[in-house]
C-alpha cells in the first residue's frame, strides 16, 4: 500500500501520518484536543450538538475511501488529520529552488514565512465556524443546515491540519501559534480574527451562500497556491483539503442558484415582468434580484480585499522560495522562475483606473486574484442560464474589482459597480443602490424562519436538483435534538 | 466485449460547479474541461468510479445507453443534458464497475454474441453500492445443503440488508471483497454470487436474499490445498455477521415476467442458484400463466446435488425436473446433455416455440455440451441450431453464465 494511504482509527486523532510512532506529535495534539473541543462547544453551531447530522467523513484519502455518510452527533465527529498520498521524488516546482527535491522538513531560512501562512491560513477556518454558528436557527430546510455542519465540521478539520503542521514543524512556536488559534474570535474587539473579511457577521443564508461562494473560494485559491509548495508537508495538506473544498463551493454555489431558482420562478408565477419592481418581488416571499446583485457586490469586494496588496514584495518572496506557487502552477506553461517576466496590473494613477506593466514576481497577488475572479465567473454564468430560461432581461454580474475597497490599488479612491470613478459624497449617495442596506437587511431577516420538516424548504429557496450520497431532497439530513 | 450500445457516463452541466475534483481524481485522464464544461472522454473511461464519491454535487453520475458515445465536442457544447436516446431497456450493459463488468462479460461469453435481456423482463438495477461504498448485510442463515458425508460443501447463505434497500432480480449477481488484504497488500479481487432466491426475498416481503456459495478446497498437483479466500470466507461466516455487499449487477441474465413463457434452465452445482430463483418466483405468482419449468440439473450424487430436498417437494405442474447424476455407484455415469437427448421430444417440441427461453449456468464448457445436444435436436425437428440460437439471442430467449 502507497505511503500514507493507511488511516489509523485507533487512536485519539485519525491520521495518515504516522502518529502511533510519534510521540512528541500526538502528546501534542492530544493536550490540544480538549481545548479544542471546548472551542467546537463554546463557538461551534449553536443549539444542534446533540442532533444527528447526516455527515461525510474522511476514512481514507483515496478515491474509494475519502467520503463516507452516516449520521453523526458534531462533537464526535472524527476530526483527523489527512494529508495526500506522497509523491515518491517530488521536486519543488517554481522559484529559486525550481528541480531541487521537495522539503520534508521546514528549511530555516523559511521557516518564519512559512510558519506566518500557515497561522493565517489556520485562523481563517474557525473564524468562518464562529461567523456562522447562529444560521442554524433559521435554516430553510434540513438539507441546507446539513450543508451548513457539513462545511463547519471541515473547517474544524482544516485548523486541526494547519495545527498539526505547527505542532510538527515549529516546536514551542507553532505550540504557542495552535494555542492562539482557539482564543481569537471572529468579530471580536480586543481579540479578533486576523483577516477583515473573517470578522464580519454572517446575518443571514443568503450571506452564507454568498460567503461560501465568494470567500470560500478565496480559500480555495490560496489552497491550490499552497498546493504548489515546496515544503511537502504543507502541499500534501492543501492538496486533501482541497477536495473538501470543493463541497463548500457546491454549497455556495447551488445555494445561490436556488435562491435565483425560486425567485423567478415565483416571479413567473405570478405573472410579474420587470424584474426590477422590488415591492412586486418581496411580496412574493422571496429574494427579489436587485438585492441578489446587492448581496453579490459586498461579498465579492470584501473578499477581494484578502488578496493583499497588488504589488507584493511578500508574495515574490514566497514565491522565489518556493514556499507559495501560482494557481495550479504545474497546468502552467512557462519557465516558473518569473524573472524579467512582467504582468499587466490594474493600478491607481492620479485617481485613474490604469493597466501597467510590472514585474511578474511582485505581482503574483494580482494574478491571484485574476485566476479567482475568472474562477467566479463560472457560477454568475450558470446563476444567469437561470434567469434566462425563465424569460427575464436581467443580468447578475461581478462588480468591478475597484469597487468598494479598502485594501490596495483602489482603497484611496471610489468606484462604482462599472469601475466609474467619483468623488466620496457622488458615491455615498449610491451607495444604497449598490449595497444592501438596512432595509434590505430587514427584509432578508423577516424571510429567515427555520424549517424543520424533512422535504420542507423555506419560501424563499427552491429545493436541490440532486440531494447529497445520492439521497433525496426530502431525506431527513439531520435528526434534531434539542 | 464491450461492443455497442455502451452506457456513457456524462457529467451534468447544470449541477456541475467546475470545482475540478472529477479531474484530479480521475487516474486515466478521462476527465477534462473547456471554459464551458467538464466533460468524460468516452474512448478513456474506464468505470472505476474513483470520481463518483469526491464529487460534491453529484454532477458525476450520470449514465445514458448510447449506440455512438457523445464526443467531447458535443460535450463541450451543452447547456443541459441530452435527453437520453431512444433505446431498447434491454440494451444495458451488466454492471458499470468495470471489475464486475469483465467478470459477467467472461460469464457470458459461451451465449456466442451480445446478450439481451428477455423483452418482459423487469428493469434491474445496476451498480447502487460499489467498493467504496457497500451495503452492509447481516447473515441471517448460513446453511450446508449437500450431505454431511460429501466433500462437495454448498452453503445456502442469507443475507438481510434491515433497513436498507438493495433491490435485486432473479438472475441478478451481487459482489463480495473478501475482508482483508492479500499477500501483496492489495484489497482482494472482488467475486460475484448470483442471486438464489426471489426479488421480494428469501420469504415474501423481506428485505434479504440468499446466495449459493461452494467452498473451494482442492489439492492441487504439488499436494498443497488451495482454499478459495471468498468462498471460504462466506462459508465460515457466523450468523449476526456483518457483510459488505456491491451490485447488484446483471442487466440480460435475467427471467421473462411473461408468465405464459416456458422456460428450459440448464446447469450443474451452484449454477443452479439463479433456477431457483426463477423457480421461487414462479412458485409465488401461483397458476397465472401458462409457462412451465423444465430445469436439467447435474450433480455427482444426489447428495452433492444442492437444494435436492426442496426440489423434490416442487410440483410437477410448475416445473419438469430431470435431475442427473454422473457419480452414482453401480450406474453409468450421465451428464445433462445425455438427459437432454433422452427426452429429445420434449425439447423439440419446445424448440419450435415462439416463447421459449433458454438459461444454461454452471462451470465452464457446460454450454459446450449443451449446444451440441441441442443441435441434435433442433435438426431433428427440421431446424437450424445455430441460426435458430441467433435469433434467440437477439430477443432476449438465449442466456449463458458459465464460469
Amino acid at each position: 500500500m502507497p505511503d500514507g494511504m493507511n488511516i489509523d482509527y485507533d487512536g485519539l486523532i485519525p491520521n495518515n501520518v504516522g502518529l502511533a510512532e510519534d510521540q512528541r506529535v500526538r502528546k501534542a495534539l492530544e493536550t490540544w484536543h480538549p481545548g479544542y473541543i471546548d472551542w467546537w462547544k463554546d463557538m461551534g453551531p449553536e443549539g444542534f450538538q446533540e442532533s444527528l447530522v447526516y455527515l461525510r467523513t474522511a476514512i481514507g484519502v483515496d478515491p474509494k475511501g475519502w467520503a463516507k455518510f452516516d449520521y453523526v452527533k458534531m462533537p464526535e465527529y472524527k476530526w483527523g488529520i489527512l494529508l495526500a498520498p506522497a509523491v515518491e521524488g517530488r521536486t519543488i516546482p517554481f522559484g529559486k529552488h525550481k528541480g531541487e527535491l521537495a522539503w520534508q522538513e521546514v528549511p530555516g531560512e523559511y521557516r518564519a514565512l512559512l510558519r506566518r501562512l500557515i497561522v493565517v491560513q489556520g485562523d481563517t477556518e474557525p473564524a468562518s465556524v464562529e461567523q456562522q454558528r447562529h444560521l442554524g436557527a433559521t435554516a430553510p430546510s434540513l438539507y441546507d443546515l446539513r450543508n451548513l455542519f457539513q462545511v463547519n465540521v471541515e473547517e474544524g478539520r482544516h485548523l486541526w491540519a494547519m495545527v498539526y503542521l505547527l505542532h510538527k514543524y515549529f516546536g514551542t512556536d507553532g505550540r504557542e501559534e495552535a494555542e492562539e488559534l482557539l482564543q481569537r474570535r471572529s468579530g471580536h474587539a480586543d481579540t479578533p480574527r486576523m483577516l477583515g473579511a473573517f470578522n464580519e457577521a454572517t446575518p443571514d443564508w443568503l450571506s452564507f451562500f454568498m460567503f461560501t461562494y465568494f470567500t470560500d473560494r478565496d480559500g480555495k485559491m490560496q489552497l491550490e497556491a499552497l498546493a504548489q509548495s515546496g515544503f511537502d508537508p504543507l502541499s500534501r495538506t492543501c492538496r486533501f483539503m482541497l477536495t473538501e473544498e470543493a463541497h463548500h463551493m457546491f454549497v455556495g454555489d447551488s445555494g445561490v442558484q436556488r435562491v435565483v431558482e425560486r425567485t423567478v420562478q415565483a416571479m413567473r408565477d405570478a405573472g410579474i415582468n420587470d424584474p426590477y419592481d422590488q415591492a412586486a418581488e418581496r411580496k412574493l416571499g422571496v429574494i427579489d434580484l436587485p438585492t441578489i446583485q446587492k448581496k453579490m457586490n459586498l461579498h465579492f469586494s470584501l473578499t477581494l480585499d484578502l488578496f493583499g496588496n497588488e504589488i507584493s514584495t511578500n508574495a515574490a518572496n514566497a514565491f522565489n522560495a518556493g514556499i507559495k506557487g501560482r494557481y495550479r502552477e504545474d497546468k502552467i506553461e512557462d519557465d516558473h522562475d518569473l524573472i524579467g517576466a512582467t504582468y499587466p496590473v490594474l493600478r491607481c494613477v492620479d485617481g485613474e483606473i490604469v493597466r501597467e506593466e510590472a514585474p511578474a514576481l511582485s505581482a503574483l497577488n494580482m494574478r491571484l486574484r485574476d485566476d479567482y475572479v475568472k474562477d467566479c465567473e463560472s457560477g454568475v454564468v450558470r446563476w444567469n442560464r437561470v434567469i434566462e430560461k425563465a424569460g427575464f432581461s436581467f443580468r447578475l454580474a461581478l462588480p468591478h474589482v475597484a469597487f468598494n475597497r479598502a485594501i490596495g490599488e483602489f482603497a484611496t479612491i471610489k468606484a462604482g459597480p462599472d469601475g466609474v470613478v467619483m468623488d466620496a459624497a457622488a458615491w455615498a449617495a449610491r451607495a444604497g443602490d449598490w449595497l444592501p442596506d438596512a432595509a434590505d437587511a430587514a427584509y432578508i431577516d423577516s424571510l429567515m424562519v427555520p424549517v424543520r420538516e424533512a422535504g420542507q424548504y423555506a419560501s424563499w429557496i427552491a429545493p436541490p436538483r440532486v440531494g447529497i450520497d445520492n439521497k433525496g431532497g426530502d431525506f431527513e439530513y439531520v435528526q434534531i435534538v434539542q | 466485449m464491450l461492443e455497442a450500445p455502451v452506457k456513457q457516463h456524462l457529467i451534468d452541466p447544470e449541477v456541475c460547479i467546475r470545482c475540478n475534483t472529477c479531474e484530479a481524481t480521475c487516474p486515466v485522464g478521462a476527465v477534462t474541461h473547456d471554459d464551458n464544461n467538464y466533460v468524460v472522454d468516452a474512448a478513456k473511461c474506464n468505470y472505476c468510479m474513483d470520481c463518483i464519491p469526491p464529487c460534491p454535487t453529484g454532477s458525476i453520475d450520470h449514465w445514458v445507453v448510447v449506440n455512438q458515445p457523445f464526443s467531447l465536442e458535443a460535450q463541450f457544447s451543452w447547456l443541459e443534458l441530452p435527453p437520453q436516446p431512444e433505446m431498447g431497456e434491454a440494451e444495458a450493459p451488466d454492471a458499470l464497475d468495470v471489475e464486475a463488468l469483465r467478470l459477467l462479460d467472461a460469464a457470458h461469453q459461451g451465449a456466442g454474441g451480445h446478450a439481451r435481456a428477455p423483452v418482459s423482463a423487469a428493469k434491474p438495477r445496476i451498480n447502487l453500492f460499489n467498493r467504496a461504498r457497500p451495503a452492509v448485510a447481516i447473515v441471517t442463515g448460513n446453511l450446508r445443503i449437500t450431505g454431511a458425508g460429501t466433500e462437495s460443501d454448498v452453503r445456502h447463505i442469507i443475507l438481510d440488508f434491515g433497513a436498507m434497500g438493495f433491490p435485486v432480480l432473479e438472475g441478478q449477481s451481487i459482489g463480495i471483497v473478501p475482508p482483508g488484504l492479500d499477500e501483496r497488500g492489495q484489497t482482494h479481487a472482488m467475486r460475484l454470487y448470483s442471486v438464489a432466491s426471489a426479488r421480494d426475498g428469501e420469504r415474501p416481503n423481506t428485505n434479504n436474499l440468499a446466495i449459493t456459495v461452494k467452498r473451494v478446497r482442492e489439492r492441487r498437483e504439488d499436494g498443497r490445498v488451495f482454499e478459495g479466500i471468498a468462498s471460504n470466507y462466506l462459508a465460515d461466516l457466523p450468523l449476526g455477521a456483518r457483510v459488505e455487499v456491491i451490485g447488484p449487477f446483471g442487466a440480460t441474465f435475467l427471467m421473462p415476467d411473461d408468465l405464459d413463457a416456458d422456460i428450459l434452465m440448464v446447469c450443474t452445482g451452484t449454477g443452479s442458484a439463479p433456477f431457483r430463483g426463477f423457480t421461487e418466483r414462479r412458485r409465488r405468482l401461483g397458476q397465472a400463466g401458462r409457462g412451465r419449468l423444465f430445469l436439467y440439473f447435474g450433480a455427482r450424487t444426489p447428495e452433492e446435488l444442492p437444494y435436492f430436498g426442496p426440489l423434490q417437494r416442487l410440483p410437477d405442474r410448475l416445473i419438469d425436473k430431470q435431475l442427473v447424476f454422473s457419480r452414482v455407484p453401480g450406474q453409468a455415469r450421465e451428464y445433462v446433455q445425455d438427459r437432454m437427448r433422452g427426452q429429445a421430444e420434449t425439447l423439440g417440441g419446445l424448440l419450435k416455440q415462439e416463447g421459449l427461453h433458454v438459461y444454461i449456468c454452471g462451470v465452464r464448457g457446460l454450454e459446450a455440451g449443451v449446444d451440441a445436444a441441442l443441435s441434435e435436436i433442433a435438426a431433428g425437428v427440421g431446424l437450424d441450431w445455430a441460426g435458430l440460437r441467433a435469433v434467440m439471442r437477439a430477443a432476449g430467449r438465449f442466456h449463458v453464465e458459465t464460469y
